[in-house]
């Protein structure tokens, strides 16, 4: 009877070294991601409840033209951190600096070119201007703080691995950061269709 | 990892292998170590005394509120002061009360109930308490100041919007409950993972206690719905302060969007405070029925049930707002329905008092006490449900009287049950059975007397928050029944505290297990060591110690060794390894400073002082976060 119910006995899952931290990483990214829908959704609901014209007038749709840049620079940013995180998996910590260095410069990029776009919209309106104005600029704000974390995180991260505290047995941390830095890439996606592609629809 | 065990020198002999935990774990008392625990008893004491103490104030706020209305034209406050007396109370006790101190108990008992040595992140534990001592302690002193929020607990725009409500009381509103949520989502996060990856080896998710479950639920909710709070939070921080027109409709806003981002968090937040306490009933019935909870499996999906559906029931707070009537049906009907995994918990714990023993003490009383109210305020729930009801009794004293049913019978007396119970594990000692009978009677008797009148005069049209009335209006009688039985009440819940106080100071020491009880938290010392458990406890059943062979590993198996705890799988708890635990640490006081520090600074707008707050978090975190340096092998480096 013992034997039978002997907790290593009864087990069927198969290993799958998710750690502390991972568990912890997703549920921060998830309840992140609710705060990103409860504004996405209050500007839906502000957007239905307005009259039919969206942005309202005087107010044109946000151009795109900048934004698909910025888009076409920040969706490639997961990449090398997913290579760096490869690499550093086999111990390979040239790797890690290397795609990490890269994803610097793309996020840095990506906030640069927010701060040039957000220079031409704030000639058209400003966060107090009228309630879509209010969205527009949080929503974008908030994304654009994020950037900056994740930023943050990565730049600690290269440090960190300046010195010899990562490789194939210990790297947990470029896990989480990962985790995050994809976290706000497929934000943008979100915030890209539903602030600049849907008021064209 | 068991055979890695093995090979490693182990103590010669068990005593020596606890003296060595005991030199690993254990906090020599200095004013350092009191700042920098990180042990999850201590935190969740102190969980525990600082909502206890937000609760005396917010009951005092409410104790003068009664006899301010105890009889007609009364002049004990004026409007302002009756405004904001009756927000504090209310914020307090949502917030900075109820969750904190569920918060205090599943501290303090998840890690002991699944067999684990401290949380999983036991820094990230000790950071989420003093930005919650913080949160709450600035909110509070605003009413020293006089300038406390006055908008009611659910702030309702455009009242607390520009220009309806200028001054700083609304700010302390809106940071406040940010700063707060900071506590609230750490504290969730941290108990769902102790829960899926530090469970006691064996303890399967079929044999994860009741309690445990619920503040699993409880923290689900946490995750997914705070973050609509914060948002409207925010949203209204930026309205007042910057200028921003989220909820003006002048300029294209919505108020509505207001109610709908409050409640899509408020409703489940009325589940996040009973929830927990659901769990307590649940783990204390066993104990004086001397069997367990009937129909385990469907206890728990009444508890995953009731996490979802209070999603999707938010609009029947706001059935008096003039939305699509298919919406109101809508939810209605989901309102309606999650009476019915409600249900299920009551009639399994009725049936377990049937098919039990029943052994009566006071933890059992405070639990009968608690399904007698819980059910009348259920009732009124279901009338709630009905939109053509609600409508006629909104805002009236109808609903003061169904909510106080529900929050207070719900959730207060579950909670003392709770004290009692587990206070021998708590402090050490136990209660005295003659006064803790005294303060039930008084509390229930005394609660009975405030919150039932109030059915009538709210049914005989008395509005919620009007700060007096005339005489005429046939409310006198109803009014001065419900300030008598303030008093009362107040007087059993005193005489909780001094049974408390009385058992600390000279109660008799308690035993490692005084009732008998089925979890493992029985199954250590009372209070427990540092390192909870000397051997990680094997689990066989979901009662593990009415199971001969959990407590017989316990005596016999090896200790785990070091400052170290064990991980388990996430579905079977199956052993996965042991993984060292952080050490104390001052670095999750100073980021909480850090966030007091940006909080303060955007209350006065002061936002250069406000920008060091967020460098000073920053820098702490990057302390904090630092990884160790290693050898090449240690961290293994390909050649």
């Amino acid at each position: 009877m013992t034997a039978v119910t002997s907790p290593r006995l009864l087990s069927a899952e198969m290993p799958s070294g998710r750690t502390t931290g991972w568990w912890g990483m997703i549920l921060f990214v998830t309840t992140e991601a609710t705060v990103f829908a409860a504004m996405l959704g209050s500007y839906f609901y502000v957007r239905f409840q307005s009259g039919p014209q969206w942005p309202p007038p005087p107010l044109e749709d946000p151009k795109l033209m900048k934004v698909i840049i910025m888009t076409a620079v920040l969706l490639p940013s997961s990449v090398p951190v997913m290579w760096a995180e490869r690499g550093i998996r086999k111990g390979q910590r040239w790797r890690l600096r290397a795609g990490l260095a890269i994803t610097l410069v793309l996020g840095l990029s990506f906030l640069g070119l927010q701060a040039w776009e957000y220079s031409e919209d704030l000639k058209k309106h400003t966060l107090t201007t009228d309630a879509y104005s209010s969205l527009f600029y949080s929503i974008t704000t908030l994304h654009g703080f994020h950037v900056a974390v994740g930023l943050l995180m990565v730049g600690w991260l290269l440090a960190a691995s300046l010195r010899g505290s990562f490789g194939y047995r210990r790297h947990e941390r470029v896990r989480l950061t990962a985790i995050y830095w994809h976290f706000v890439d497929v934000v943008w996606v979100a915030i890209f269709i539903s602030l600049y592609l849907s008021p064209r629809l | 990892m068991s055979v890695e065990t093995e090979e490693q020198a182990r103590p010669a002999s068990r005593s020596e292998a606890v003296a060595a935990l005991e030199k690993d774990w254990g906090e020599r008392p200095s004013l350092r170590s009191w700042f920098s625990t990180v042990d999850h008893k201590r935190i969740g004491r102190r969980y525990m005394v600082t909502a206890g103490i937000f609760f005396i104030l917010a009951g005092t706020d409410a104790m003068i509120l009664r006899t301010q209305l105890a009889r007609p034209n009364a002049t004990v406050l004026s409007p302002e002061a009756y405004d904001q007396l009756f927000t504090m109370h209310g914020t307090a006790m949502i917030f900075l009360f109820s969750t904190p101190m569920f918060f205090g108990f599943g501290n303090f008992l998840v890690p002991l109930m699944i067999g684990a040595r401290d949380m999983a992140f036991p820094r990230l534990n000790a950071f989420g308490y003093w930005v919650f001592a913080f949160a709450g302690t600035v909110m509070f002193s605003s009413q020293l100041v006089g300038r406390a929020p006055d908008g009611g607990w659910f702030g309702y725009v455009p009242l607390t919007d520009t220009p309806y409500s200028s001054g700083i009381n609304l700010d302390v509103y809106s940071l406040g409950l940010l700063f707060l949520g900071v506590s609230t989502t750490a504290g969730a996060i941290n108990f769902i993972v102790t829960v899926v990856k530090m469970r006691a080896p064996g303890m399967s998710l079929n044999r994860v206690p009741l309690f445990v479950w619920a503040i699993v639920g409880t923290s689900f909710m946490v995750i997914f719905a705070l973050p609509a709070l914060n948002v409207a939070n925010a949203m209204l921080f930026l309205d007042r302060r910057f200028g921003a027109h989220f909820f003006d409709p002048a300029h294209g806003g919505n108020t509505l969007l207001w109610q709908h981002l409050f409640w899509i968090f408020g409703h489940p937040d009325v589940y996040i405070i009973v929830m927990p306490a659901l769990g307590i009933v649940s783990a204390v019935l066993p104990a004086f029925c001397r069997r367990g909870v009937v129909a385990y499996p469907l206890m728990v999906l009444a508890i995953v049930t009731i996490s979802i559906i209070s999603f999707g029931v938010w609009v029947h707070h706001m059935f008096a707002t003039g939305l699509p009537q298919l919406s109101y049906s809508f939810f209605s009907a989901a309102s309606t329905l999650i009476t019915i995994p409600s249900g299920i918990q009551i009639f399994a714990w009725l049936f377990t008092m049937l098919r039990g023993r029943i052994v009566v003490r006071t933890p059992f009383l405070f639990v009968v006490g608690f399904i007698v109210t819980f059910v009348l305020g259920g009732f009124t729930g279901v009338m709630f449900a009905i939109t053509a009801f609600d409508q006629q009794v909104t805002d009236s004293y109808f609903v003061v009287a169904h909510f106080h049913y529900v929050l207070f019978g719900g959730a207060v007396f579950p909670m003392i049950a709770g004290i009692y119970y587990w206070l021998p594990k708590f402090t050490g000692k136990m209660y005295a059975e003659k006064l803790s009978r005294w303060a039930f009677w008084l509390v229930f008797i005394g609660f009975n007397t405030t919150f039932m009148p109030m059915h009538v005069s709210g049914l005989l049209g008395m509005p919620r928050r009007i700060y007096t009335y005339p005489g005429d209006l046939g409310w006198d009688l109803w009014n001065l029944i419900s300030t008598i039985g303030a008093y009362v009440l107040a007087v059993g819940l005193l005489l909780v505290l001094i049974g408390v106080l009385q058992a600390i100071r000279r109660g008799r020491l308690a035993p490692d297990d005084p009732w008998g009880g089925d979890t493992l938290e029985w199954a250590t010392t009372s209070p427990p060591r540092p390192y909870n458990f000397v051997t990680v406890p094997t689990v066989h059943s979901v009662h593990p110690m009415w199971d001969e062979r959990t407590t017989a590993a316990l005596a016999t198996d090896p200790p785990l060794p070091d400052h170290q705890a064990m991980a388990t799988s996430e579905l079977d708890g199956r052993e996965e390894g042991a993984i060292e635990m952080p050490e104390a640490s001052l670095l999750p006081l100073v980021s909480a400073l850090g966030i007091l520090v940006v909080v303060l600074g955007l209350l006065w707008g002061w936002y250069w002082f406000a920008g060091a707050g967020a460098l000073l978090i920053f820098g702490t975190v990057a302390r904090w976060m630092w990884p160790p340096e290693r050898t090449p092998e240690e961290a293994g480096v390909a050649s």
